[in-house]
C-alpha cells in the first residue's frame, strides 16, 4: 500500500517483523510530450532526470545521475537516463536503485531529487510522479504526485537515513528551482 | 534455444502455453501453487496438487515418479494470479529418498508443446532439504518470465506451503501424502504375492512393489517398500531384514571413486552415490527445527530466512559455462573494485574529518586553557577509529564472500582461464575449439594481496601486448610495501636497489613464452602459430620449450635479413587475407598463405629494424588484429628513444603488461591502480614445457 507522503512526514525502513530494508528503488515517471504537426520531431520533449546524491556529514561525497550511472562503491545504480518519458501508465521511466546493505559506513543520507532538465515546470508535465519502492517486495513506501504542483522545474523529494537501527525515510517534497542536481544543493542542505 | 539459468536467474517467456518437464534422481511429487503479487496463497484452493491435479490452466501428475510434465496455460488463469511456483517435494511413504541431496539434482526444463526449450535449471546444491520450490513463473508488467528459485525446505512440503502463507499448510500437505499414497497404490500392478516376491526383489529389479494387500495408509506408516534402484542402500530401513542384504545378490556394488578423491570419508561400497560436494558447507538448513512464531498461518513467521547464499562456480549469465565463469570473474572483479572504492573512500571521509576537527580543535581560543583541547582531540581521534574500524569490518564481509567465491571459481576455470598451477593444465590435451577469453595475469590491489582477480582478456586480441623489459620504469622510488609483498610472496626481481637488467631480461622472456605456449594450448591445433623475430639471437636460451617441442619450427632467422622476411611474409598475409574478407573470397586464397591466427613475438626491438621493418611492424600492429596476426614485443622503450615521438601511437596501441608485478593497470569503473602480475608458471615447474609438447602431439595427430 502506497503512502501519499505530506512534506517532513519519516517513515521507517523497517519492516513489521523487524528485518531491515535492503533494496529500495526511487521511481520518476511522466508522460512524454504529445506530437502534433507536419514536423513532429520539433515538438518540445520533456526531459525528466532523477538523480541521488550521497552525503557523509553534511559533505556531498557521490552523485548518481544521467552521467554517472554507478556510484563508485556500486551500492546506488541509475538505470540510465530517459529523454522522453513514457506513456504515463504508471511505469517508472527512470529509476534508481539503492543496496542499503552496501552503502559505505560513512554515508549517512541519500537524497533523491527530480529535475527537469529540459526546463518544463512539473504544471506542464502530464502524469509526472515520483515514489520510493522496496526493492524486495516490490512495495511501494512513498509517492508524489509532482503534476500539477505548481510552476517550479525540479524537487527534492525525500532522504533515507542512518538511524541507530537501520535506514529510514524522511519525506522532503520541496519544490525548487534548477536544472540539475548541482542547482538544488543549496535546497538539500536545510533538510539535512 | 534453451536459456540455462542459475539459481536467482530470470528469463522471458514468449508464450503462454507451456510445459514444465522434471527429471528427479528418484519419485517426486509435483504441484503448483498460484499466489497472488504478494507470492501468498489465498487458501487451498490455489494448490494444483496430486489430491487435486486440474486447476484452471494448470495440470499436475497424480502421482510420485522420477519425471513429470506439468501443462500449463498462463494466459488461462485467473488475473488475480502473479506467481505461479513449481514445487517439488519428497514423498514420505514411498521411495527410499528422504533428502535431494542423497540423489542426482533435479532438473527443470521449461519448454514449447512440441518439447522446444525455453529454458532449463538444474537444482544444484541441495542438501537435507525434502521440499523445494524450483522455478516461479511469474507476471512481469504483463508479460510472463520464469525465474529459477531453488529454495529448498528441510522439514518438508507443509513448511513450504506456509512459507507462501497458506494457513493450512500441514493440512494440505498430509492431504497430498495421502494422494500421492493413493495414486502410488492405484498404479502398481498386483504384486505376486507379498512372500515370495520379497526375497528376490533384489535380484531381478522390478518396479517398486509395495504391499498393496495393506491399506495406503497403513502402507506409507510401514517402512518404505524396496525400490529397485536403492533397495540395496545401506540406508534402507531395518524392518526389511537382513535377508535382503546378501552382497552377491546385487554384484559388485556401485565402486567406491578410487581416484584421489577416495579419503577416509569415501562411503562403503553399496551405499547410494552421495552426489554432495564432498568439501563444500552443507546447506545450512533452511527451516530450522524451532517452530515458526506466532500462529501456524502468520503470514509473517520467517520460516526460512535464506541463508547469505554460498558462491557456486558459474553463477552470472551467460550461454555457455565458460561465458559465466567469465561474466562471473568480471563481476568479481567489478564487486572487488567497488567494495575497495567504499572503503577507501570512508577511510578518506575519516582522515579528512579528523584533520577538521583537529583543527577546529585547535583553533578554538576557548581551548587554550585546560583540559578541554585533550577531551575533544581524543572524541575525533575516537569517532576516527571507529569509522574505519566500522569500514573495515564492511571490506572484511565484502572480502570473505569474495575470497569464497574466488575459491570455487579458480578450481572451476577451463585451461584458458586458469593460472599455471591448477590441476586443468595437467589435464589439458588438445583444445576443440576456440575460447572466448585468455588469463593474462592476475590483479591485485593493495589493501588486499592475497585475493587475486583473473585478468581476463576477450580472443582474439583487439590490441597488441607489450612486455615492458626496460629497468628504468622499475626503478626504486621509495619504500613500497606492495613490492616487499611481491619479492617475499612472489619471488619477483625487483629489488629496492637499481632492477637487475638481465634478470627482467630473461622474465620477460619467459612471460612471452608462457603467453605463446597459453595462447597455442588454448586454441584447437593447427589454428594458430607463433613467429619469433630476434635479430641479436639472444632469446634463444628462453625459446627452448618452443623449439624443443618442434612448435616453432626453426630459430629465428638473426640479423636484419631474419627481421625483413618475417615482416614481410606477415605483412602479406594481412594483405591477402584482409582483401579475401572484403571480397569474401576466403577460397580463393593462394595455398601457402597460412590461415591460422599469427603470433609474433619480436625481442630486441629495435636493433636488426630499419625504417621500413618499424614501418611494416607499425602497420602489423594497427591492421593485424582485425585478421588474426597478434603483436607481442618484448621491449625497453628507452632502447627505441632514437626514433623519437614516431612509436609513440604503437606504444600506446599495445597494451603493456610487465615480467614483475608492478601497479599500472587501471580498473574500468572506478579507477584504482591494480597490480598486474604475469602468469608465469611455479618456480621449477614443467607444466608449459609440457602443454608445448601435447600442443606439437596434437598437431601431428591433425597432419596424419
Amino acid at each position: 500500500m502506497s503512502v501519499n507522503l505530506s512534506k517532513g512526514q519519516g517513515i521507517s525502513l523497517q519492516k513489521s517483523d523487524g528485518g531491515t530494508l535492503t533494496a529500495v528503488r526511487m521511481g520518476l515517471g511522466w508522460r512524454s510530450a504529445p506530437r502534433r504537426g507536419l514536423f513532429g520531431r520539433r515538438t518540445n520533449e520533456i526531459d525528466l532526470d532523477a538523480s541521488a546524491v550521497l552525503f557523509a556529514g553534511r559533505q556531498p561525497i557521490d552523485v548518481v545521475f544521467f552521467q554517472h550511472l554507478v556510484s563508485d562503491d556500486g551500492a546506488v545504480r541509475h538505470t540510465g537516463d530517459n529523454l522522453v518519458g513514457g506513456a504515463g501508465q504508471g511505469g517508472d521511466d527512470e529509476a534508481i536503485l539503492v543496496d542499503l546493505a552496501r552503502v559505505p559506513v560513512h554515508i549517512d543520507q541519500i537524497v533523491f531529487t527530480v529535475n527537469s532538465f529540459t526546463g518544463q515546470s512539473f504544471a506542464e508535465v502530464q502524469d509526472a510522479f515520483c515514489r520510493l519502492v522496496d526493492e524486495t517486495t516490490g512495495e511501494e513506501l512513498a509517492r508524489y504526485t509532482l503534476t500539477g504542483g505548481g510552476d517550479y522545474t525540479a524537487q527534492v523529494m525525500s532522504k533515507v537515513h542512518r538511524t541507530a537501527t537501520g535506514w529510514q525515510m524522511t519525506a522532503i517534497g520541496e519544490p525548487s528551482v534548477g536544472r540539475t542536481f548541482q542547482d538544488l544543493v543549496p535546497a538539500i542542505l536545510p533538510h539535512l | 534455444m534453451t536459456a540455462e539459468l542459475v539459481r536467482g536467474q530470470n528469463h522471458a517467456l514468449d508464450r503462454t502455453r507451456v510445459e514444465i518437464r522434471i527429471t528427479a534422481g528418484g519419485p517426486v511429487v509435483a504441484a503448483v501453487t498460484l499466489g497472488d503479487a504478494q507470492g501468498r496463497l489465498p487458501g487451498t484452493e490455489a494448490v494444483a496438487h496430486p489430491g487435486a491435479p486440474r486447476r484452471t490452466g494448470i495440470e499436475v501428475p497424480r502421482q510420485a515418479a522420477a519425471e513429470h510434465r506439468l501443462a500449463v496455460d498462463l494466459g488461462a488463469l485467473p488475473d488475480a494470479v502473479h506467481r505461479v511456483s513449481v514445487l517439488l517435494a519428497l514423498p514420505t511413504g514411498i521411495g527410499a529418498l528422504t533428502t535431494f541431496g542423497a540423489a542426482a539434482p533435479p532438473s527443470v526444463r521449461v519448454t514449447d508443446l512440441d518439447g522446444t526449450g525455453l529454458a532449463g535449471y538444474t537444482l544444484t546444491g541441495l542438501g537435507a532439504e525434502s521440499a523445494v520450490v524450483a522455478v516461479e513463473l511469474y507476471r512481469r508488467a504483463g508479460a510472463w518470465k520464469v525465474r529459477a528459485v531453488g529454495q529448498g525446505y528441510a522439514d518438508g512440503l507443509a513448511a513450504l506451503l506456509r512459507d507462501q502463507g497458506l494457513p493450512q499448510a500441514a493440512e494440505l500437505a498430509a492431504e497430498i501424502e495421502e494422494a500421492v499414497g493413493r495414486g502410488h497404490a492405484r498404479a502398481v500392478p498386483a504384486p505376486a504375492p507379498a512372500a515370495a516376491s520379497r526375497p528376490d526383489g533384489h535380484a531381478a529389479p522390478q518396479p517398486p512393489a509395495p504391499d498393496t494387500t495393506t491399506p495406503p495408509a497403513a502402507d506409507r506408516a510401514a517402512a518404505a517398500p524396496p525400490a529397485p534402484s536403492d533397495g540395496h542402500s545401506a540406508h534402507a530401513p531395518a524392518e526389511h531384514g537382513p535377508s535382503v542384504h546378501a552382497p552377491s545378490a546385487h554384484g559388485p556394488g556401485p565402486t567406491a571413486p578410487t581416484a584421489e578423491g577416495a579419503t577416509s570419508t569415501a562411503p562403503p561400497a553399496g551405499a547410494p552415490v552421495d552426489y554432495r560436494h564432498p568439501k563444500r558447507r552443507a546447506t545450512p538448513a533452511p527451516a530450522t527445527p524451532t517452530p515458526p512464531v506466532g500462529a501456524p498461518g502468520d503470514p509473517v513467521s520467517p520460516a526460512s530466512p535464506p541463508a547469505p547464499s554460498l558462491p557456486v562456480a558459474g553463477d552470472a549469465a551467460g550461454w555457455s559455462m565458460e561465458e559465466r565463469l567469465y561474466n562471473q570473474v568480471w563481476g568479481m572483479f567489478e564487486d572487488l573494485t567497488r567494495s575497495v572504492a567504499a572503503y577507501r573512500s570512508a577511510f578518506d571521509f575519516a582522515e579528512s574529518r579528523l584533520e577538521q576537527e583537529l583543527d577546529t580543535a585547535l583553533s578554538d581560543p576557548r581551548n587554550r586553557l585546560g583540559t578541554a583541547a585533550d577531551a575533544a582531540r581524543a572524541t575525533a581521534r575516537d569517532k576516527h577509529a571507529a569509522l574505519v574500524t566500522q569500514a573495515r569490518a564492511a571490506l572484511d564481509r565484502d572480502l570473505a564472500q569474495l575470497a569464497a567465491e574466488s575459491e570455487v571459481v579458480e578450481p572451476a576455470l577451463p585451461p584458458a582461464f586458469a593460472r599455471w598451477d591448477s590441476p586443468v593444465w595437467q589435464a589439458h590435451r588438445s583444445a576443440q575449439e576456440r575460447p572466448m577469453a585468455l588469463r593474462l595475469g592476475d590483479l591485485h590491489l593493495p589493501e588486499v594481496r592475497d585475493l587475486r582477480i583473473p585478468m581476463l582478456v576477450r580472443l582474439p586480441l583487439e590490441r597488441g601486448l607489450w612486455i615492458d623489459c626496460g629497468p628504468d620504469t622499475y626503478a626504486w622510488r621509495g619504500p613500497d610495501p606492495d613490492r616487499a609483498y611481491a619479492r617475499r610472496e612472489l619471488g619477483s626481481a625487483l629489488t629496492d636497489g637499481p632492477p637487475d637488467e638481465a634478470e627482467l631480461r630473461r622474465l620477460s622472456l619467459e612471460t612471452a613464452v608462457a603467453l605463446a605456449a597459453r595462447m597455442l594450448a588454448v586454441h584447437p591445433a593447427g589454428e594458430f602459430a607463433v613467429q619469433v623475430i630476434d635479430p641479436g639471437g639472444t632469446a634463444l636460451p628462453a625459446l627452448a620449450p618452443l623449439l624443443e617441442t618442434g612448435v616453432l619450427p626453426a630459430a629465428p632467422v638473426p640479423g636484419a635479413q631474419g627481421v625483413a622476411t618475417v615482416l614481410e611474409g606477415l605483412t602479406r598475409r594481412v594483405d591477402l587475407v584482409q582483401m579475401a574478407v572484403r571480397s569474401r573470397a576466403a577460397d580463393a586464397l593462394p595455398p601457402d598463405v597460412d590461415t591460422a591466427d599469427q603470433l609474433l613475438i619480436v625481442h630486441d626491438f629495435p636493433h636488426g629494424f630499419d625504417d621500413r621493418a618499424v614501418t611494416r611492424l607499425r602497420y602489423l600492429a594497427d591492421e593485424g588484429p582485425a585478421v588474426g596476426v597478434h603483436l607481442l614485443m618484448v621491449a625497453d622503450r628507452a632502447q627505441a628513444r632514437e626514433y623519437g615521438p614516431v612509436l609513440d601511437p604503437l606504444w600506446r596501441s599495445l597494451l603493456r603488461i610487465t615480467p614483475v608485478p608492478d601497479a599500472h593497470l587501471v580498473d574500468p569503473w572506478v579507477g584504482h591502480t591494480w597490480t598486474y602480475e604475469p602468469p608465469l608458471a611455479p618456480r621449477g615447474s614443467q607444466v608449459v614445457r609440457q602443454v608445448l609438447a601435447r600442443v606439437a602431439e596434437a598437431r601431428r595427430e591433425r597432419r596424419s
